[in-house]
Parts: structure tokens; C-alpha cells; sequence
């Protein structure tokens, strides 16, 4: 019965709580209903369940806030991989359902896939807003993990109408709107102006390159969209993937886009109840790149392509506004699926392979192509060293957040795989050895020294993801109030041997438990219990008549859609357990400009 | 001596069933009533061995897999996947086998005296896989969704095949002792393909590597290849082909510089 209410104590673990700086202190957790509490009364204590750690580290829940798990991308990339299925299968037990897939599993596969690996929060990174009901069906479906989705508004034909205006207030009543209709949670900006011209099949080559018929450049558009965010104050600052991604010599651009928003100030208006925490929990940032590690090639075509990392992280170490998330490489098979069509239809030409290509009317587009990334292929090991070196190079981890931009460079199975590296300089020499000699000899990861300690393998996996995407409110920390999202792995910090990486991989694959709001949902990676998650979406608010004034402006402009303006929004019934998180500063957020 | 292991069928199969645990490597140092409850897939039913087949052990036990035979008596058409990933010892099917035989074998050898299902060697990547009869459709190529067939090792059939025979191919060679039918080679990015027969048509469609060589003639040849030479008795890779050739190269339908070559003989 214990493990149903919720109440649980984790005795005795080394606990990695870096919003509250706890470094590997020996602590009890008390999880008192699914929220973390200080103590728990002797007659609460009797019913609860108690996890004996003692030599074992305890962390938050895992917070993955970049990945590719629901919508139709993500479906298409399921539908034409019949191989990434047949191969990789799970039967189904008396509790879970049976799934398939490897780089693009099946929503239960998914959401058990990551629980058994001690996550219990996932955002996807990309949701077009027409796609916004099978997004939200897919989420719906997912077990066990809490989940949002990023809109993608890059492209936006109302957006660029609004900025090429310079009608800043009207943008921000559109994206108010648009976030209330399609229940996302913020704002995604994916090539901004490219994806439009990819339409006409060009992409865009600078940030001052205006696009074609809406005439507003890369730059208006992240500007505008990140002021948009500050303006209606917005939990996750803007989530940018950069223009030129996946090409050589795009670190610069990458940088350039990362100075646009330099000067603003992070403004997280959500009005929360705020979880307990010794560090500022509200994100710092104003822009959140996305998988840095495609957007910082050095070299001017594949011959001579080189990390551009190094460069990248020198501007990124001197700037306090600037989170990545690292996009990393850790080899085999990958389904590469983006908003940005073009970038994908390059790596058709390179590759050969299958390719989708989607256009979604009026706000996006998107593609999807299977890759392998060998050992053995000079820029995949160049991909493999760009990927640790943007975690590396960058000095401060709280700028940091580990991810392979699943499944883009890598699935999400192989974050163990990706830890090991972060913490062992021999796991990262070992791993050189078996790859092409450009993945040392084109970057400088061979000469980093750097290993990530265990506290901060949880700013990165836990800590900095919720803080930059604004869930540290509930998670991504176990201070008084959050959530009740516990990791704990059967590794003792007392004697750990980073070096001996086939153990660590396993035990970080594997561990002891996952507890999902006090409850035991996976033990050694099988999963034991298997609650609804919740969805978190965002409620801004803006003025009513600026709101009404906007409506206008898309109902003329709904011509162009092939859906009727009744059939757009989702309806509330696509959502299980939603959660929706109000920002409702509306003199502030309309007056400011 | 070999340690042998005999596998009798008995009445015909309803639903075919998936017996990817007859395979050397699962069935060596066991006693027959192990062998005898292995289970076995049929639709969504998991059976045991002995439902289906008797098992009589000859000669003296041993667990390695490169001293056991297996040797299969009777009709084993709806059986599937019959020797799927071997690595070694040997295999003898006296009478046909059913889809998938021998896929992703990658050592020993299977003989088959009947005919083949459909999918034969699919993915293989190493060893023989000898079919004296014919088969079905997609021997030794890629399955469904992937363009990388076999890899490596020999496929030899008696018979005829049908369509999409070494599908995928990257490695090995797979040779037809009578006719194929259509799509042979295709996307083929090395190997070798011999067609003792003829070929109805879309021989090597989108190869870009590789060599198949026809030794009679080719209903409908692809568009997309274009002759380089006439050759009096030309080696197609380590084959040694008797008389006059025509030499294609192809398929300049999918890339400006393919690297696959087509023997045919000369009208």
C-alpha cells in the first residue's frame, strides 16, 4: 500500500542535489504523497516504502529537455524504418505493453525506455502547431513520464507578417495564443527564414539574408521571438536551432545567433509555487541552443571540416545568457528528423538513404532520414569528439545539458554510454583509438583533461535541464516541494572507479531505482508500476482587445490553411493529467514596448 | 565422429511455425527430451518441439557446434526460419523448407534437397547455403526497409529463383542454376550474382557495384545501362564465363558514375 500513496524514504544514499549543493552528502529523502518533504511523522514512516542506499548514489529524476518522442516526425520516422523495428522488440508483460523500434521506439517502448534508465521528465523538442493533436496523441499514449512539447515558430507565416511589421505586441499575442490553442509549452525557432525558403527549395545563407516574400531576415526572427518570450515572460527562454546546421564551417553563424539576444534580460513570469532551493532556480538565459554540436563545425566543406567547438565555447564561457544542450554522437544507428527540412535533404544528397520531406502549411516544415554514424567514417568520429567537446570546453556546467538530440546524433539508450566519456579521459582515449584518426586529430578533445565528477553529471542530466526550461519549480532537484523523482544508482561515490567504464555504463543503464512521485515505477530496469504522466503546457496571458485585434488579423489570413479555424485548436481531451502553467502578467507583458 | 541429430516431421503444419531454434548452436550437447521441449512459435501459441517433429540422437554427443549435423527428414515447407543466425556445424533438410532458411547465417552449412521458401539467406553473412531445388522470392537479399542484403558467403541454387534475388547484395556470391525472374540485383552494391538461366527483367535496377552475369538472355533490360564492351569469355569476378559477352555498366539511372557491372550473353 505504501508504494500507492506515494511516501516513501530513501535512506542513507549519497545524494547529488546541485540546486540545493548537495554534493554526495549521505542523506535521507522523505517523499511525503509525491512531493518532497523534510521529515515524515513516525506514523507516516511505518507506511512508508523505505529504499535502503547506502552506498549508492541518489539523484533527481532525469530531465531529458530535448527529444524527439511524439508527433508526426517522430511517426514518420517509425513508418519508414520497418528495419529499426523487426530488430529490436520487447515482448510485453503483465503490466506494460509490448513495443518495438531502436532509434525510433514506439511510444510505450519509449516511455518505459527511459524510466528503466531513471528519467521521469521528457520534452520533445518539436511540435509543429498544425501537428499539435498527433503530438499531443502520442504524448497521451506515452507511460509513465512527464512530458511537454516546444511549437515550432520559426518559420511562422503570422510571425514573420508581425515582425516584418515590427508589430512586436501583436507577435506576442499571436505566440500567447497560439500556446493556449495548441497547449505547448514554448518556443522552438528552427532555421529561422530557411525552412520558409525551403519552400521554393533555397535555404538562407547569413543572418541578415532576408527571406523570400516575407522579407525578414534570421536575425528579426530570433530577435523577435526571444523578446517575445521575455515579453510574455515565458518559462523556457527561447530554444533556438541555429541557422546553416549540419554544414562545415557553421560555428560561426551559431555564434553570431547566440549574440543577437545578448543584453535581455531572462524574465520567468509563471506564476508557481516554487519547490525549495538553494540556488536561483529560475533559468538565467535568454536563449537555450539547441544540439550545439551540429551547429559548431569548423573547416569549409568535408575535406577539410574540423570541430569548430573550441570557438564556439570560448564566446559561450564569456556570456552568462547562453545554455546548450550538446547534441551528442555516441555512434550506430540514428533516424535524423528536424523542422529543418533543408539541412535534411543535404544529408539526402550526401547519403543516398530514404528521405521524407514534409511541408506544414504556413508555419513549417520538416524531414527524416536514417543514418549510421560509424567509427569508422572521418566525419562521424569528428561528430563523436564535437559532441563531448561543446560539454567540455564550455567551463561551467550550468550552461551545459547532455543530450544526443534523440535520435538525431544518437538514441537516448546510449546516455550511460555518453556519461562514461564526460567522466573518463581513458574511456575517451580508448573510444579514439577505434575511430578514424580525424576525431583527434581534427578537434582538441584529445588534449581536454576535463572529467565530469558525479555532481556534475546531475547539473547536466538534471539539474540545468529543468532550471533552463523552467521545471525546476518541481524538478530536476530534491529540496522541500518538488517532486517526488528519485534516480538511485547502484554506484558508490566512495569507490568509484570512472575507468572502468563497462561497470559505470551498466550501472547508470540500470539503476536500482527509478521513483516517479514516490513510487517505484522501474527496479534494475524492469518496470514495476506504470502511472499516467502529466503535460505541462504554458497559459500566457495578454491583453484582451490586443488578443481580439490579432484574431482578426489570422482568421483573414485562415484562407490559406487547408483546416477550418473551429478545427484548429486541440481540445482538452487530447491531454491526460494537464498541467497548465499560467504566465499572466498582462500589464507588464503588453505595456512594456 | 559427427554427433547427428535427426528431426522427423510428421503430419502437415497448420500455421506456419517459427523454428529459429533448429540451428546447431542451440540443439548441440542436448539430450533429446531437452531438444523435445524447445519451444517453438506457432501463431500465438508457444509449443513445444516434440508437437511437431521426432528426434532421434546417432553418434557420439557433443556440445560444440562444429561437430553436429542436423538432419531433417520430411516435409518442412511451413517451417520457418530454420537455421536464422547459425555460425557453424552443418545442416541437411531432406525434403523443403520454409521461408527465411539460413537468414543471417553467418558460418556452417545448410543443404537443402527440396525446394526453398522465400527470404532464403536473407542478410547472410557467412557460409553455404546449398538449395537443390527452387526457391521463392528475395534469396540472400535485404528484409524489408533495409538496403544491406548478404554480406558474405555462398548461396547456390539448383533450381530457379524468383524476383528480387540478392536484393541489397554487398558481399558474397549467390548463384542460380536456372532462371529468375525480376528485379535481380537490385540496389546490389557489390557480390556477385550467376545466372545460369535467363532473367525477365530489371536486372540490376539502381545497382551501384558489383557484378551479375546471365548466361542466357534478358527479357526487358533496364534502361539505365549502357554497354562497354563485347568480350569473348570474361571473368565475372572469380567466375570463369563461356562465350561471347556483352558488358553493361549501371544502373545510370541512379547515380552519374555507378560502379555495378552486367554480363550478359550475346544474342
Amino acid at each position: 500500500m505504501a508504494a500507492l500513496t506515494g511516501t516513501a524514504i530513501i535512506r542513507n544514499g549519497s545524494v547529488f542535489d546541485p540546486l540545493n549543493g548537495i554534493n554526495g552528502d549521505k542523506k535521507d529523502i522523505f517523499i511525503r504523497e509525491g512531493k518532497v518533504v523534510p521529515a515524515l511523522s513516525s506514523a507516516e514512516q511505518r507506511d512508508a516504502l523505505v529504499i535502503d542506499a547506502s552506498g549508492k548514489t541518489v539523484m533527481p529524476g532525469g530531465v531529458d529537455s530535448h527529444s524527439h518522442v511524439a508527433g508526426t516526425k517522430v511517426n514518420a520516422g517509425r513508418l519508414m524504418r520497418p528495419e529499426d523495428h523487426y530488430k529490436s522488440v520487447r515482448a510485453k508483460t503483465a503490466i506494460t505493453h509490448s513495443g518495438s523500434g531502436y532509434t525510433v521506439p514506439s511510444v510505450y517502448k519509449q516511455g518505459y525506455e527511459y524510466a528503466a534508465m531513471g528519467y521521469t521528465t521528457v520534452f520533445e523538442a518539436a511540435m509543429p502547431p498544425l501537428e499539435a493533436r498527433h503530438t499531443h496523441e502520442e504524448m497521451r499514449a506515452t507511460p509513465i513520464l512527464d512530458m511537454g512539447a516546444y511549437m515550432v515558430l520559426g518559420n511562422n507565416w503570422f510571425i514573420m507578417r508581425y515582425l516584418k511589421q515590427g508589430d512586436i505586441k501583436k507577435a506576442a499575442a499571436y505566440v500567447s495564443w497560439m500556446l493556449r490553442t495548441h497547449k505547448g509549452y514554448g518556443i522552438k525557432c528552427v532555421n529561422p527564414g530557411g525552412v520558409e525558403n525551403w519552400g521554393w527549395a533555397k535555404n538562407v545563407g547569413g543572418l541578415d539574408e532576408p527571406n523570400i516574400h516575407f522579407e525578414v531576415t534570421p536575425r528579426e526572427l530570433i530577435r523577435g521571438l526571444a523578446e517575445v518570450n521575455e515579453m510574455l515572460g515565458l518559462p523556457m527562454s527561447l530554444h533556438l536551432h541555429a541557422n546553416n546546421l549540419g554544414h562545415p564551417g557553421n560555428w560561426e553563424i551559431a555564434r553570431d545567433s547566440l549574440m543577437i539576444t545578448s543584453g535581455m534580460d531572462a524574465n520567468n513570469k509563471s506564476q508557481l509555487e516554487w519547490g525549495e532551493t538553494k540556488e536561483n532556480a529560475r533559468r538565467r538565459q535568454t536563449v537555450y541552443l539547441a544540439h550545439a554540436q551540429f551547429s559548431a563545425y569548423g573547416g569549409t566543406s568535408w575535406r577539410d571540416y574540423c570541430s569548430g567547438a573550441p570557438e564556439l565555447a570560448k564566446y559561450i564561457n564569456q556570456v552568462e545568457d547562453v545554455v546548450i544542450d550538446s547534441g551528442s554522437v555516441p555512434f550506430g544507428p540514428a533516424t535524423c528528423m528536424t523542422g529543418d527540412g533543408p539541412a535534411i535533404h543535404d544529408l539526402y544528397m550526401l547519403s543516398g538513404q530514404k528521405w521524407s520531406n514534409t511541408d506544414v502549411e504556413l508555419e513549417c516544415g520538416s524531414g527524416v532520414l536514417p543514418m549510421v554514424y560509424l567509427k569508422s567514417s572521418p566525419v562521424s568520429a569528428v561528430q563523436w569528439a564535437i559532441g563531448l567537446e561543446v560539454m567540455l570546453l564550455i567551463d561551467d556546467p550550468w550552461k551545459t545539458i547532455m543530450t544526443t538530440d534523440h535520435p538525431n546524433g544518437g538514441i537516448f539508450t546510449q546516455y550511460p554510454q555518453l556519461i562514461t566519456w564526460l567522466m573518463s579521459r581513458k574511456a575517451r582515449d580508448d573510444t579514439a583509438r577505434e575511430c578514424h584518426k580525424w576525431a583527434y586529430d581534427r578537434s582538441t578533445l584529445g588534449s581536454v583533461d576535463r572529467e565530469f565528477s558525479l555532481y556534475d553529471v546531475a547539473i547536466v542530466t538534471r539539474a540545468n535541464p529543468a532550471r533552463t526550461i523552467g521545471m525546476a519549480y518541481r524538478k530536476g532537484h530534491l529540496g522541500l516541494g518538488a517532486d517526488g523523482d528519485v534516480t538511485v544508482y547502484d554506484i558508490d561515490p566512495a569507490n568509484l572507479n570512472q575507468n572502468d567504464t563497462a561497470t559505470l555504463t551498466a550501472r547508470l543503464a540500470r539503476p536500482d531505482y527509478t521513483i516517479k512521485d514516490g513510487r517505484i515505477v522501474a527496479r534494475q530496469g524492469e518496470i514495476v508500476s506504470v502511472p499516467e504522466g502529466r503535460r505541462f503546457y504554458c497559459r500566457p496571458y495578454v491583453d484582451e482587445d490586443l488578443e481580439k485585434d490579432m484574431l482578426k488579423d489570422v482568421k483573414d489570413w485562415f484562407k490559406y490553411y487547408t483546416v477550418g479555424f473551429a478545427n484548429y485548436p486541440v481540445p482538452d481531451k487530447y491531454l491526460k493529467n494537464p498541467v497548465a502553467i499560467p504566465v499572466n502578467q498582462p500589464l507588464e507583458a503588453v505595456m512594456r514596448r | 565422429m559427427l554427433s547427428e541429430i535427426i528431426l522427423r516431421s510428421r503430419e502437415k503444419i497448420g500455421i506456419m511455425i517459427e523454428a529459429e531454434v533448429i540451428k546447431p548452436e542451440s540443439l548441440a550437447g542436448k539430450s533429446k527430451e531437452e531438444i523435445e521441449g524447445l519451444l517453438l512459435w506457432q501463431g500465438s501459441e508457444r509449443l513445444p518441439l516434440s508437437r511437431f517433429f521426432d528426434v532421434e540422437l546417432k553418434g557420439s554427443p557433443s556440445s560444440s557446434p562444429e561437430e553436429t549435423h542436423i538432419l531433417m527428414q520430411g516435409d518442412f515447407s511451413r517451417v520457418k526460419r530454420i537455421g536464422e543466425g547459425m555460425k557453424a556445424g552443418s545442416m541437411e533438410i531432406d525434403g523443403p523448407a520454409g521461408m527465411h532458411l539460413g537468414a543471417e547465417m553467418a558460418g556452417g552449412s545448410i543443404l537443402v534437397k527440396g525446394d526453398a521458401g522465400s527470404w532464403s539467406g536473407r542478410e547472410m553473412k557467412g557460409g553455404m547455403l546449398h538449395i537443390g531445388g527452387s526457391c521463392g522470392d528475395h534469396v540472400g537479399s535485404a528484409y524489408r526497409g533495409s538496403w544491406r542484403g548478404m554480406t558474405g558467403g555462398q548461396i547456390i541454387i539448383e533450381g530457379n529463383a524468383r524476383s528480387q534475388l540478392g536484393g541489397g547484395l554487398v558481399g558474397g556470391q549467390i548463384t542460380v542454376g536456372g532462371d529468375v525472374e525480376n528485379f535481380c540485383g537490385i540496389r546490389q552494391s557489390g557480390g556477385l550474382i550467376l545466372v545460369k538461366g535467363s532473367a525477365v527483367r530489371g536486372v540490376g535496377a539502381e545497382m551501384n557495384g558489383g557484378t551479375i552475369a546471365v548466361c542466357q538472355h534478358i527479357l526487358q533490360p533496364s534502361p539505365g545501362f549502357v554497354e562497354m564492351a563485347r568480350e569473348e569469355s570474361p571473368k565475372a569476378g572469380e567466375v570463369q564465363l563461356e562465350g561471347r559477352y556483352v558488358k553493361f555498366s549501371g544502373d545510370y539511372a541512379l547515380s552519374k558514375n555507378p560502379k555495378g557491372t552486367l554480363y550478359c550473353r550475346e544474342v
